[in-house]
Order: C-alpha cells, then structure tokens, then sequence
C-alpha cells in the first residue's frame, strides 16, 4: 500500500480521486494512516518539513489551476467588482476583471438632460470625489461656451475640490486599512470625513453628488462663517493624520503585507494608461495641477509626493501626504480668497438673483428660459482633464449647437486604473489581491459609469 | 411588552419574545453598490453608530444576515445577483430599499437600471434620498424594527 | 493645450496663391504632420486635432507615439447619424508628458459594418476605453485582442449609445410625458 502512494514531494496533498486504480472500488485507499513511519514520512505529517518558496512552485500541474470567482457581492472588491482569478494553490496566474455592474446609461442620460442639468448626472459617476466631476464636465461647457469663471468661483472651486480630495483619500485609507485588518481605520477615516462633509453641506446643501459646481461659476456663494469651519477642520486633520500615522506608518504587520505588493513598474503604468497615486508611486512624477493648471490653481503652493517602488505601501504614504497637502492648498485659499461674483455675469447663461425675479420681466423671463429650455452651446467638441484623487478625469463634450449636449464622455481614471489589475496580480498571492484593489482605489461608478 | 408578576418574573408569548429578538440583533449583509453604500458605511462609523441598535457587523455572507440594504443602483446585470443572494438569506429576512435608485430608479430612467428593486425582491422599507443621510436610513431601520415588533411585518 | 497658431504656407503658382494646408508651430506636432500629407490638423478651440484618414489609423498612431506621445488617455466615440457623410467618429486623445502636450486625433467608420484599426499594439491602455466603443456603439476594433461586451451583460442586443437606441425609460406615475406609447 505504501509503495502505491507517490510522494514525490515534500508537500504532496492528496487529492480526492486520484488513487491508482488498482484499488478496489471498496478500498478507502488513501484515507488509511500510511504505515510508512519513516522519519521523513513522520516529519511530513507533523508539518515539521514546511516549502517556504510557494511562488516557484514550478512543479504544480497546469490542470490543478482552478478559476475562482470573486464578487461580484464581496466585502472587498470595493463595490460591485467581479475578479475572475485562476489560481494555482494559493498563486494567482491569470486574472480577468469583469465590470459593468453598476452601468447606469450615464452618457445616455446626459443626452437628455440640458447643460445646466448635466451637473447631476456627471456629479454621481465618481461618487467619492463628485466635485471633480462636477469642475471637469463645467470647465468643458464654459470653453464650448467661450466664457471665465470670476476669481472668486474658481477660488471656491479649489477649495471645494481639495476639501474632496481630502474626503476621498480619507475613504481610500479608511477602506485599504480594514480590509488589510486594521479595522480601526475604518472607524477614523470615517470620523474625519463627517467633519468634513458637514461643511459640505453647510454650502453645498448635501453630504454627496452636490451638484453645486455649475457651468459659469458655482450654485451658491460660501455662507457666513466658512471661515471658521474650514480653520476647524485645518486644525483638526493634521492631529488626526499623525493618528493613521502612528499606527501604520511603521507598523509591522502593515508594512510586511504592503511592502512589495502589487508593484508596478512605470513603464507598464505609463502604458496602460494609469494616472493618480498609482502612477506617482511609480516614481513618475505627473500631476495635471502642475502640468496643464485649471481653475487658478497654479497661484496656489504644494508639493506632489512621488513613491519609489511601486507598491501598495508607497500608494498609502502618498495618499497620507496628498492630504497634508491639500489641506495646505485649503489653507492658503482660505487666506487669499478675492471677493467678487461666485458666477459669470453672463445674462444668457447665468439665472438672475431670485430677487431680481420680482422686480424685472426680462429677468423673470431669463430665468424661465433658463430652467426650461437651457442656454444653447454654439457648435463643437472639446477635451478637459482635471486631476481627481484617482487620477485624470475627463470630460469629452460635443455640442451641435442646441441646449442638450451631443455627446457627453467622461473619461474615467478608475476604468483605466483597473486595466493594471491583472498584471499587478499575476503571480502573487490570493491574499495579496485585496491589498492590491484597495491600494488602486477604483470606485464602480466612474467605472461603469 | 410583558406583565410583571411579583417575584421579578417576566411573562410574555413566544411570538413577542421571537419579535423582540429579531429586532435587537439584526445583521445587515453587505449589498452596497454605489453612493448609498457610502452613507451606509458613514451610518455604520462612528458618527451615527449603528452599533448602538447591534447591528455594526455587516455580514460578508448572505446566509449569515437578515436584513439586507439594497443601497444603490441596481443594473440589468446586477438583477440576478441581486435575486441570487437574496434567495441565499435564511428566514426571516427582510429588505430595505435604500436611495431613490433601488426604490424607483431614480434620476436614470434609462435602458441599463431595474426601475425600482422590488421588481426582483420583496421590499419592507423604502427610504428615499439621494444618497438618504445617516439620519434617514436610520429612522428607515427603526421604521423596521418598530413594524416588526408590533407584528405588522411578520415573515 | 497649445496656444499655437497655425500658418498657412502660401505657394506662389504662376500669378495666383495657393494656400497650402495649415500645420502647427510647435516643432514636435509640425514634425509629425509633415509626414503625413493626408492628415489634416485644426484647432478646435485651442486643441490641436488631427483628423486621420481611416486607413492611415495605426500608422498615424505609431508615429505620434514614437514622436513622444506614451500615452493613450482615452478612446471613445460620436454617433453622427445623418448629420456627416460617415455616421461614426472614433476619437482618440494623446497625452505627451515630456512635452506637455495634448493631441486628438479623430477618423471616421461608416454606417454599415464600421471597423477601425485597433491602437492597442501601440497602446496597451487603449484595451477598456475600445472595448467600452465596441459596447456602446457596434464599432469593431481590428486587432483588438479580446473584443468583447464590457459594460452590458454579453447576451444585450444592441448598440446602447446609438442614436437610434433609445433611452429605454418607463413611463412614471403622474408625470407628463410624450414618450409614452
């Protein structure tokens, strides 16, 4: 019995069915205990003789690869993302992601709606960084339009923008944390984010898709006493992000299962396309704030943190820094902030104050046209890229002249991001693959759109 | 809910014992799909704590949870997960219909939505908002807890 | 986003001018469209766009990616319907990140079986944004190695971007509308 049992390495399961088939029907066969009590058959079923090296597992047979299914209802896909992964043991070879679980017709329905109404729907693509999608679809419609913002709208506009960027990396760190294990980020990242959203809506009127960013300017001019609030929130984040840091920056377990893990190189990123953190932490130093500016943003000093290595450890430091930065671009927007208009002064474009409504026909009927028919875009097709907090969005629009949009596309940095998966994830450990995910922050509905 | 009788002994039925413990430990499975989903993680943090009414743990498993939150849009091709998992829940369940998109569809009256969830499942709770804050869904599930210990929702 | 002009190169022929076709200033996109006589460049409100010839699709790709373009930010599409003589537009944008520059090169399919040449050999990014075009308008990418439904479930028929797809939307309680039947 024992010279029909192969063991031809140290680690050989059994598998089920396998047995020789000179056994009969009856024989349990395997299930037996070998009566092989050799030391090195002793030392392998006491797990005293351990192969360290899984990833060279050269030797495995290509038909045990198993394909298995992830999501697209999982705690760790970070929304609806179905993985496709064929693994050989606990190596991961060939992943296929697979997405449109969450498509909702967003260009289809913006065909429908009119310039002033795309707002709401671009706003609930990216749904953590909704001002961003907001700013890239109004920068596109003012330059079909021909009209500036005034100073003071593309003021508030980055500071709006960076207060976002701050409540989306909060989630990014708050979700990466608990699903490598420190569930406690979870609980401090969301904590940091309610102030910051009380703000929101303080001015914007909601917690998300705000639809506040509005071609011509913005929907409302900041309340009385933001001042305050912004300063709050100022003082409070650094304390808290030297909080995340005490307990991961140098934290054992977190760096042993970041470090190394999901590495990119910066040829493959550049390749397929990757922008945001995952680029930058490939030691590529590309940031739309810096290269082609918007909304005044150059004005404004900061630094763009680059990584080195590639991996998810890099991508977190990165996003850690990102805050600290942008809380320091808040900051001198709260210094320098210009009075003026929070929106053009352009009749056609602009709704007249709800007061003037009373008062003048011509403003009452410019506001009936406005909300009714929406202002007509002359003719043409334009591209904008803003940098959101998972890299370029952009919004590619095209006008025929009418009061709808033609097209609109928004180019989504998730949907490109999420092409880097299956070769982060090839080759490495199943355990690893949440890491990975987590650390290229895609969110389903810029990716589904 | 129960009649003291001296003795510090608490007397009730099986039926409103059952109810009362249905309610206290109800177990959400995750079914977050988009900006709702957020809110719901916000109403699961420590803000707005979830945990108070002992349902913080949201269950990985659908076999493992009674309550499952539709939070979000539900696409043509997320319908029939949709239905899988449900079918997956053990009795007695029940389902909330978070957001404007899982109860109606919402902004996006449009080819690639389910018009509302209840054409897949079965729904107690609707709570409207786009996304509902914390408060809403809240008092959505309280809402629940409440039909359910006055019998009025008896699966 | 160049702020360059073009110049016209004017030829005298005999008494009359003849204006040649307009090219960039800048140095590395006059470059490249001096080695294309087909492409014509224009400037659609201070973006340079190239409009490509169908067939010069990958060639034109290849040159502007060994002229400094790595990047393949987005490829997407415009139904036309009957407003141009070629129903679709594949529109391509390009990023150069050591020159700064951006760069849209445009061609056109026709209406029955429209196929252009796939940028994925050149740019392997260009995979989701051409299978999403695939999806959403019925545009076969030749070349392309997995040219599959991405974002609707596989077995939807139809084209859901296509002007003649329409919304789909079901008619709502109470609210007043001339879509329904």
């Amino acid at each position: 019995m024992t010279e029909d049992v192969k063991s031809t390495q140290t680690l050989d399961v059994w598998v089920a069915g396998t047995e020789e088939p000179e056994l009969a029907p009856t024989d349990e066969g395997a299930q037996e205990i070998s009566a092989d009590e050799s030391e090195t058959r002793l030392d392998e079923q006491f797990g005293r003789v351990v192969e360290d090296d899984y990833v060279f597992d050269d030797d495995a047979d290509p038909e045990e690869r198993m394909i298995l299914n992830m999501g697209p209802q999982h705690p760790s896909t970070h929304g609806v993302l179905r993985l496709q992964i064929e693994l050989e043991g606990e190596i991961i070879r060939r992943t296929k992601p697979i997405i449109g679980y969450l498509h909702t017709g967003m260009e289809k329905t913006g065909e429908q709606l009119t310039f002033a109404q795309g707002g709401t729907n671009v706003t609930r693509m990216d749904y953590l960084a909704p001002f961003h999608n907001e700013l890239a679809y109004s920068l596109a419609v003012e330059r079909l339009l021909g009209i500036e913002v005034p100073p003071r709208a593309a003021a508030i506009r980055v500071l709006m923008t960076e207060l976002n960027r701050c409540s989306s990396h909060l989630v990014a760190l708050a979700t990466n944390g608990m699903d490598i294990g420190a569930v406690s980020m979870m609980i401090y990242g969301f904590r940091e984010r309610e102030q910051i959203l009380a703000f929101f809506e303080k001015t914007t009127g909601l917690r998300m898709n705000h639809n506040y960013i509005r071609p011509g300017g913005v929907a409302a001019d900041l309340p009385p006493g933001w001042k305050d609030d912004v300063d709050a929130i100022l003082d409070e984040l650094p304390k808290r992000i030297q909080q995340y840091d005490d307990l991961l920056e140098n934290n054992p377990i977190w760096v042993g299962r970041t470090r190394g893990v999901g590495v990119i190189s910066a040829e493959e990123a550049i390749a397929y396309g990757i922008t945001g953190p995952t680029l930058r932490s490939t030691g590529v130093d590309w940031d739309l704030r810096k290269a082609f500016p918007y909304s005044g943003i150059e004005q404004y000093e900061f630094d763009v943190p680059v990584g080195g290595h590639g991996d998810v450890y890099d991508r977190y430091r990165i996003r850690v820094v990102e805050i600290e930065q942008s809380l320091r671009i808040v900051e001198q927007v709260m210094d320098t902030m210009p009075k003026g208009d929070f929106r053009v002064d352009d009749r056609k474009v602009t709704p007249p104050p709800r007061g003037r409504i009373d008062e003048s026909m011509e403003a009452l009927i410019h506001h009936f046209k406005l909300f009714t028919e929406g202002y007509k875009v002359p003719p043409g097709e334009t591209y904008v890229a803003v940098e959101s907090p998972r890299g370029e969005l952009g919004c590619y629009l095209v006008s025929d002249g009418g009061a709808i949009p033609y097209r609109v596309h928004i180019r989504a940095p998730s949907f490109s991001n999420l092409q880097a998966l299956p070769i982060t994830m090839a080759d490495s450990l199943m355990a690893d693959t949440v890491a990975t995910i987590a650390s290229l922050d895609p969110v389903m509905g810029d990716v589904d759109r | 809910m129960a009649t003291t009788a001296p003795g510090n002994l608490l007397m009730t039925t099986v039926d409103k014992a059952a109810r009362w413990a249905r309610t206290r430990s109800m177990f959400p499975a995750s079914f977050g799909l988009a900006c709702c989903a957020i809110e719901m993680m916000a109403t699961g943090a420590a803000h707005y704590d979830l945990g108070r009414f002992g349902m913080e743990v949201f269950r990985a498993s659908p076999r493992q949870s009674d309550l499952m939150v539709v939070a979000g849009r539900v696409s043509q091709k997320m319908a029939p997960v949709l239905r899988q998992v449900y079918d997956q829940m053990p009795d007695p369940k029940w389902v909330i219909s978070m957001g404007a998109c899982a109860s109606t569809g919402g902004m996006f009256n449009n080819y690639a939505l389910v018009q509302g969830v209840d054409q897949v499942v079965p729904v107690d709770i609707y709570v409207p908002g786009c996304p509902p804050g914390p408060q809403s869904l809240m008092h959505g599930i309280l809402t629940l807890h409440d039909k359910i210990m006055k019998g009025e929702i008896s699966n | 986003m160049s702020d360059e002009h073009g110049s016209p190169e004017a030829e005298t022929v005999g008494e009359a001018t003849v204006l040649e076709r307009l090219m960039p200033e800048q140095p590395v996109l006059r470059g490249l469209f001096e080695r294309f006589e087909d492409v014509t460049w224009e400037l659609s409100i201070d973006q340079d766009v190239a409009r490509v010839p169908n067939g010069r699709w990958l060639e034109f790709g290849t040159a502007t990616k060994e002229a400094g373009f790595e990047v393949c930010v987005d490829v997407t599409a415009v139904d036309w319907m009957r407003q141009r003589p070629e129903r679709f537009e594949v529109v391509a944008n390009l990023l150069s990140m050591q020159h700064r520059l951006r760069l849209r090169m445009i061609t056109t399919a026709p209406r029955h079986e429209p196929t252009v040449a796939s940028l994925v050999p050149i740019w392997s990014g260009a995979n989701y944004p051409e299978r999403e075009a695939y999806d959403m308008f019925g545009i076969v990418f030749d070349g392309h190695p997995d040219l599959t439904r991405i974002l609707m479930p596989d077995e939807w028929e139809g084209h859901p971007l296509r002007k003649d797809f329409g919304v789909g939307s079901v008619p709502v309680q109470f609210k007043e509308s001339h879509k329904v039947s």
